[in-house]
């Protein structure tokens, strides 16, 4: 089934705030809409997956109408109609691109136009990238180069296929298929997502990097990542997002699983800019995504790294198992709420291995009517001797009708284990601002930079073209903010 | 250069400024005294542009123009500076990068390239030489640990970086050893220049001794009690305020 998506006037009238916003005239192939066990066995077939994956998404699909949505979150919305979205779509394409000569210039603008590098010989030095469009991967840069290397860097459907055994192995090893609600819904109907694979001993030599673009209209986006780091191996990961500006919301309900072995480290940046909605709280994305990493090997690190201004609803708990003795996750996040916006995020620390350690460091910024969530978990289980963890949590209040709340849950079960935890919720203060302008920074320059100032702790994790941009980001997402 | 006539103020429904007029040319350098609480930071945010100081009578010009019109930042880019009596900290933000974005946010006001990060750097590191600024502050956050007498040399440093046509400094004497008031003195002797106007807020005769007033004012109770020359400060020495009737 083809359906030809509407295309909104000239990008910066209609855009505004949200440079983004703008729509890609293309075909688009869709399954029906709606959701039924013909729509997930559509996806497979389209994908020519073999059996054993099937049935895995079909035993998702059968839990998954049991379940119901999570309602312990503090945000708010209007149930969500499962039946009015579409679960697939791709670019049509005949047969898939092989290289990029043969990837539809329209895509190719589309990325141009947000400023990312598919076409390699414009390639920021050292970043390879996998372009998601919708449901499907449409290119991925730089693999002849890691593949010398023996990094495997593809598109989850091309690993379904090309690393049977891998994808077989890792697939729902860190979220199974019936973890929660829109998890499971994921496992049903993950279209497509980024797989890598970091063999043994090696340093992967350039920064991995997706970018998620929803394109189509009322379509969700259910893409899957899974991030293997073999023994004593390294990998830097980085991850994009944006939308059209539409009124509807639209639904993105991602997975993503690390795992990491003896000695390896990941890390994992985010920097999520989903289509927030209006001034009003018309449209934008809702983010229900899981993300989680399991430190499996001895001396293991994950690291995650997000910094989260877009989106309608951020409902996303990026989270460690600390299985490995002397493992250590790590979460470093920035969430910013703007107008109507509401973010519940945070992370879960999971210690059972023996002396591992987390690291948890949060700043929510609030602004507008927005109203941010910190929602963390640390457990420590009774074999996890010596465990140590750190939190810090700070809220930032930008003007009086937005809210900051911090929902710590600590359950330690070994008492050698040190848990710290520290909070504090702070606004920028009227002698901040008039420090700043009197130096000649307008209202907006000046809260964006103290806010920057704010984040430090954790724009200073990210790869350094990533800092920069999601600095910028920073400063958008706070326009409005100030009289 | 800066204009002030019959100004009167008030701050959070107080009057506290009462028909002060007062007129400082460039190329001048003038110190405004008095006891504490007579107004004179009320003057320095007055025409800084403070939120919450409102003039009830009076005017201010600056360059022949109407300064209170102007909001904060278009007066900071215009020329004026404040430094700061109780500067502000800001934390996570390095005064480098504070600097660079108040730096070219002037420059650009005045239709000058902005600087890049390498050229920003090269300018701070000549200044900085200048001003015997210790390199490591400016890696530091703004203003969060620094000393009294840090806070008061970086207040100068911005200003020596800023270049303002009108600069006025509140008590940026106080609270320093002889090195440190040498050091600001010398800042602000360096920025003497005929195109230039500077307003010293002080209480103490001692910065005086370094940098030498075209003209002193005593201020209490909201206006100019008495002028001179730069003997006036001597004067006072003798007498204290309350000898010229301008008791707190
Ligand atoms: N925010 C304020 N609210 C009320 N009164 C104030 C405020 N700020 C200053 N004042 C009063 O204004 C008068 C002048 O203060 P100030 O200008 O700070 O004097 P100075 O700098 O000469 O010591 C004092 O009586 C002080 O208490
Ligand atoms: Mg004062």
């Amino acid at each position: 089934m083809a359906a030809k998506v509407e295309t909104l006037e000239t990008v910066d009238s209609v855009t505004g705030d949200y440079k983004y916003g703008f729509v890609t005239d293309i075909e688009s192939e869709m399954a029906p809409r709606g959701l039924g066990e013909d729509t997930v066995r559509f996806i497979s077939e389209k994908k020519r997956e073999p059996g054993w994956l099937l049935e895995w998404r079909l035993r998702a699909y059968r839990a998954w109408t049991k379940m119901s949505a999570p309602e312990w979150a503090n945000v708010h919305y209007p149930p969500i109609d499962y039946q009015d979205i579409y679960y697939y779509a791709a670019p049509k394409k005949k047969g898939g691109p092989k290289s990029l000569d043969e990837v539809d210039p329209e895509l190719l603008r589309t990325y141009e136009r947000l400023g990312i590098p598919i076409r390699e010989r414009e390639a920021l030095a050292g970043i390879a990238v996998d372009a998601v469009f919708d449901s499907v991967s449409v290119a991925t840069t730089f693999r002849g180069k890691l593949a010398e290397m023996g990094v495997i860097f593809s598109s989850m459907s091309e690993a379904v296929h090309e690393q049977p055994e891998l994808v077989r192995k890792y697939l729902g090893s860190v979220v199974p298929y019936s973890d929660n609600f829109d998890a499971t819904l994921n496992s049903a109907v993950f279209s497509d997502g980024t797989f890598v694979y970091v063999p043994p001993g090696v340093r992967c030599p350039m920064e991995l990097s997706t970018y998620f673009r929803i394109n189509a209209a009322k379509t969700g986006q259910f893409e899957r990542t899974l991030i293997i780091a073999d023994a004593g191996s390294y990998v830097s990961y980085l991850e994009g997002c944006t939308a059209p500006m539409r009124d509807e919301n639209q639904l993105h309900a991602a997975v993503v699983e690390l795992v990491a072995l003896d000695d390896a480290e990941i890390k994992y940046s985010t920097v999520q800019n989903w289509y927030p909605g209006d001034k009003n709280g018309k449209g934008g994305i809702y983010n229900f995504v899981t993300k989680r990493g399991a430190c499996r090997g001895r001396n293991s690190k994950i690291s995650w790294t997000q910094v989260e201004t877009g989106s309608a609803i951020t409902w996303k708990y990026p989270s460690c198992i600390l299985q490995g003795d002397n493992s250590v996750g790590e979460f470093y996040s920035v969430a910013v709420t703007n107008n109507r916006q509401q973010a519940d995020t945070g992370t879960k620390m999971i210690h059972i291995g023996r002396n591992t350690r987390s690291r948890i460091i949060s700043k929510g910024i609030s602004t507008g009517h927005g109203q941010n969530t910190y929602r963390g978990l640390v457990r420590v289980l009774a074999g996890a001797e010596g465990a140590h963890n750190y939190t810090q949590c700070d809220s930032l209040l930008i003007g009086d009708k937005c809210g900051a709340h911090t929902v710590p849950y600590i359950e330690v079960k070994n008492p050698t284990a040190r848990v710290e935890h520290e909070a504090t919720t702070s606004k920028i203060s009227d002698d901040q601002l008039f420090y700043c302008r009197q130096r000649g920074l307008n209202a907006e320059d000046s809260v964006t930079l103290i806010v920057n100032g704010f984040c430090r702790q954790v724009l200073q994790q990210l790869p350094m073209e990533f800092a920069v941009e999601a600095q910028k980001l920073l400063g958008v997402s706070l326009e409005g903010s100030v009289g | 250069m800066l204009e002030i006539r019959n100004l009167h103020a008030r701050v959070d429904g107080k009057d506290i400024l009462r028909g002060l007029t007062l007129s400082v040319n460039a190329g001048e350098v003038h110190a405004l005294m008095g006891p504490n609480g007579s107004g004179k930071s009320t003057l320095a945010y007055l025409i800084a542009g403070r939120a919450g100081y409102e003039r009830t009578d009076g005017e201010i010009l600056y360059q022949g123009r109407d300064l209170l019109a102007m909001n904060v930042e278009e007066r900071a880019r215009e020329g004026v500076f404040l430094g700061f009596q109780y500067p502000v900290e800001i934390p996570g933000v390095s005064a480098l990068t504070f600097l660079k974005s108040s730096v070219n946010a002037v420059r650009k006001h005045r239709g000058l390239a902005e600087y890049d990060a390498m050229e920003f750097l090269k300018v701070v590191r000549e200044k900085a030489k200048q001003l015997d600024m210790p390199d490591g502050l400016l890696q530091r956050p703004v203003n969060v640990g620094f000393s009294g007498g840090e806070k008061k040399r970086h207040e100068i440093f911005q200003m020596a970086l800023l270049e303002p046509t009108l600069a006025l400094l509140d008590e940026t004497d106080s609270g320093l050893d002889i090195d440190a008031l040498r050091v600001v003195a010398s800042g602000i002797n360096r920025l003497r220049d005929p195109s230039r106007a500077i307003l010293v807020i002080t209480h103490y005769q001692r910065l005086l001794d370094y940098v030498v007033p075209d003209r002193i004012h005593v201020m209490a109770q909201g206006r100019l009690v008495k002028s001179g020359d730069k003997t006036l400060a001597a004067e006072l020495e003798k007498t204290g305020y309350a000898g010229l009737g301008a008791a707190a």
